[in-house]
């Protein structure tokens, strides 16, 4: 599991990770800064959560253009097992 | 409430099902082996394959559950949303190409894959059954309650119309007709969704300062119910609960506010005052029961923010432990994603890495568009003047109805098409387990390709017909903790097992068979002991519930990675002191 795509996955996992464990902790521990209205007379709790939402497309988008297909292990040639 | 029957939408019903049955049995005739039924050839384009990742994902209980939860209490509902989309983080960095490159037919297939031990088989064969079945009664139950009030027949006959309908799609055809079937939902979801919400965008907000009465059911111990004092019916005379959802100040004292934009449409609620409902039970001496719904106008910035339903409310406490209940699920909802057998048998059905990646981006967008929109679906609801107050399972579909007749019966239609897709997914998934793993491990002779897809048509019947007993047997039981808890099932059993797998070289067969075992034992003990279940289940006193918070995650799913590890460097020894026993002789 060294390959670069995995590496590439790992690295992005982490930052999603923090950015959600940001989240829950927020909610858990400090709802008065949730409940702050910074932008637009929106809260901070809905523009974490709908940033939380488009942070995930975004990473996963960079994911798709960073991967590699020549760096996939392809699989044995036939995934049937019993071939006709 | 009591709702009429709409013909419009039991037409709209037929035409669907009749639909995907037929692209079934049209399809049926190319799934004839068993590369074909399990992974429909690996030939399904990851652009389909994506939407379909959607439409199995995608269940009642977040389009029914979800909506109706923010409907009710606000934005908590929408916890559930962010939890269930951040877990598809972990599914396409961490699992998807692994289990791609892994695996052919099953979830057990991909962890098998470097000792070929047929423990491991079963293991995760039983896990997948476990999972899939817990996901499977939610699924029915919640189909049973969609048919009363759309189509006026009894609870029982939702669950065996639907149970019988994913029957005869997964049996014809397998993965094939799944995938489309779960397609064609996928992209009707997300198509009406977005439609509703632009109608309420449209419609804006409107006043009522007149605060409506308080309603109250009694069910007398004869059984008959009395709504506000009237016997129940749906006659002019008869008693029902009249539908809630109103804004009692809107800011500025404004009375109507016009077309809003979706921001607009947040900044407004905050700074208006909401009147939601608040249930209470009370019990009297004569052996009738009493539900009183209350008027309760709340401040609207009181509604956006996490922790105001009874779910999450251990948010606003001050006591860690009530935090550590909320912080075990959204860990189970970020873990469980990657850890659903029906899900990740989807990676078989594309042919290669790069297509298991596209789809899963496909997937992750309509998801999470999906997910924006129940906030506007929930709140729309919350404010529509069409909400009931007694089932909040209804708040989309009513929602639609506030808008159009046609809408709602559309809206209705797909609610059914989401029951099908997701539970297609799970029977596959199960008949999988049961025929791959668990068959083929046990049986002295190998199937031949035609007894193996035979067998497993069979188990689709044996599993969907397990799913319709249990769906009517659970009636009562609440559709969201369910969901709750297969997540959890799911994270604690599969996702140590499949992370140490792939990351850890000391990893040994009988570690993997332990923290499957472990995990899945753990959590599902955790969750029958649970708080939760004392008062919904066995109707017995919360406080008596040995587990001290009610979701598992945060202890078992730690404890799955624990015991792979223990008892993989314990065997790792024995195995070395094996070699080192062999050299010296």
């Amino acid at each position: 599991m060294t390959s670069r795509n995995a590496r590439l996955g790992l690295v992005l996992f982490f930052i999603y990770l923090a950015f959600y464990a940001g989240f829950v902790l927020l909610a858990a521990f400090s709802p008065e800064t949730m409940a702050r209205t910074p932008w637009g007379g929106v809260n901070l709790a809905i523009w974490y959560g709908f940033a939380l939402i488009a942070a995930a497309l975004a990473l996963a988008l960079v994911y798709g253009a960073l991967c590699r297909p020549d760096d996939d292990q392809h699989p044995p040639a036939s995934t049937d097992p019993n071939p006709k | 409430m009591s709702h009429q029957a709409s013909t419009l939408a039991v037409l709209i019903f037929l035409a669907m099902v009749g639909l995907t049955l037929g692209i079934s049995v049209y399809l049926g005739r190319k799934a004839k082996s068993s590369a074909g039924y399990f992974a429909a050839h690996g030939q399904i384009p990851w652009l389909v394959n994506g939407v379909a990742f959607a439409g199995d994902y995608l269940s009642a209980a977040s389009f029914l559950g979800i909506c109706g939860m923010i409907a009710f209490y606000g934005y908590d509902g929408f916890l559930y949303s962010i939890g269930y989309l951040a877990g598809w983080v972990v599914a396409l960095f961490v699992v998807a190409d692994p289990m791609k490159r892994l695996g052919t037919f099953t979830f057990a297939d991909a962890l098998n894959a470097r000792f070929n031990s047929r423990g491991i088989k079963l293991a995760a064969g039983v896990s997948t059954l476990a999972v899939s079945i817990f996901y499977l009664i939610p699924q029915m139950v919640g189909a049973g309650a969609l048919v009363r009030p759309l189509l006026g027949l009894p609870h029982w006959m939702g669950v065996v119309i639907v149970g019988t309908v994913v029957i005869l799609i997964v049996v014809t055809a397998g993965m094939v007709s799944t995938t489309w079937v779960q397609f064609i939902k996928g992209a009707l979801l997300v198509v009406f969704s977005t439609v509703l919400t632009v109608m309420i965008l449209n419609r804006g907000f409107e006043a009522s300062p007149e605060l409506p009465p308080a309603q109250t059911v009694v069910t007398q111990a004869d059984g008959a119910t009395l709504i506000n004092g009237l016997p129940k019916g749906i006659g002019a005379d008869d008693g029902r609960i009249d539908p809630v959802g109103t804004i009692s100040k809107l800011p500025g004292g404004l009375q109507r506010t016009g077309p809003l934009g979706p921001l607009k449409f947040f900044s407004t609620l905050q700074q208006s005052e909401i009147v939601l409902w608040k249930k209470q039970q009370t019990e009297s001496s004569d052996g009738s029961t009493t539900v009183a719904y209350a008027p309760q106008p709340t401040p609207g910035s009181e509604i956006l923010q996490p922790g105001a339903s009874p779910t999450f409310a251990g948010i606003r406490s001050n006591k860690f432990g009530d935090k550590l209940n909320f912080l075990s699920l959204m860990l189970a909802l970020f873990c469980g994603t990657a850890s659903l057998p029906h899900i990740l048998i989807r990676y078989y059905t594309v042919k290669d890495q790069a297509a298991a990646r596209k789809s899963t981006i496909v997937g992750i967008a309509c998801i999470g568009f999906f997910y924006v929109l129940t906030l506007y679906l929930g709140l729309g609801a919350m404010t529509s003047g069409a909400l009931d107050p007694t089932d909040s399972n209804m708040a989309a579909p009513l929602l639609a109805r506030s808008i159009s007749e046609l809408l709602f019966a559309v809206i209705s239609a797909i609610a059914f098409t989401t029951v099908l897709g997701t539970v297609s997914g799970l029977i596959l998934a199960s008949a999988g387990a049961v025929t791959h793993d668990l068959l083929e491990s046990l049986a002295t002779v190998r199937f031949t390709d035609h007894q193996r897809v035979r067998i497993a048509k069979m188990s689709s019947v044996v599993v969907g017909v397990v799913a319709i007993v249990l769906g009517i047997l659970f009636k009562e039981l609440n559709v969201s903790y369910l969901v709750g808890w297969a997540f959890s099932v799911a994270a604690s059993a599969n996702l140590p097992a499949l992370v140490m797998l792939l990351f850890w070289k000391g990893t040994t067969r009988q570690g993997i068979i332990a923290a499957v075992i472990v995990g899945m034992v753990s959590s599902l003990a955790w969750i029958l002991l649970s708080g939760d279940t004392f008062a919904s289940v066995y109707g017995l006193p919360k406080e008596n519930a040995p587990a001290p918070f009610s979701q598992p995650g945060i202890v078992t799913i730690p404890l799955g990675f624990a015991t792979l590890v223990v008892v993989s460097l314990i065997t790792q020894q024995r195995r070395d002191q094996v070699y080192a026993k062999r050299l010296s002789e």
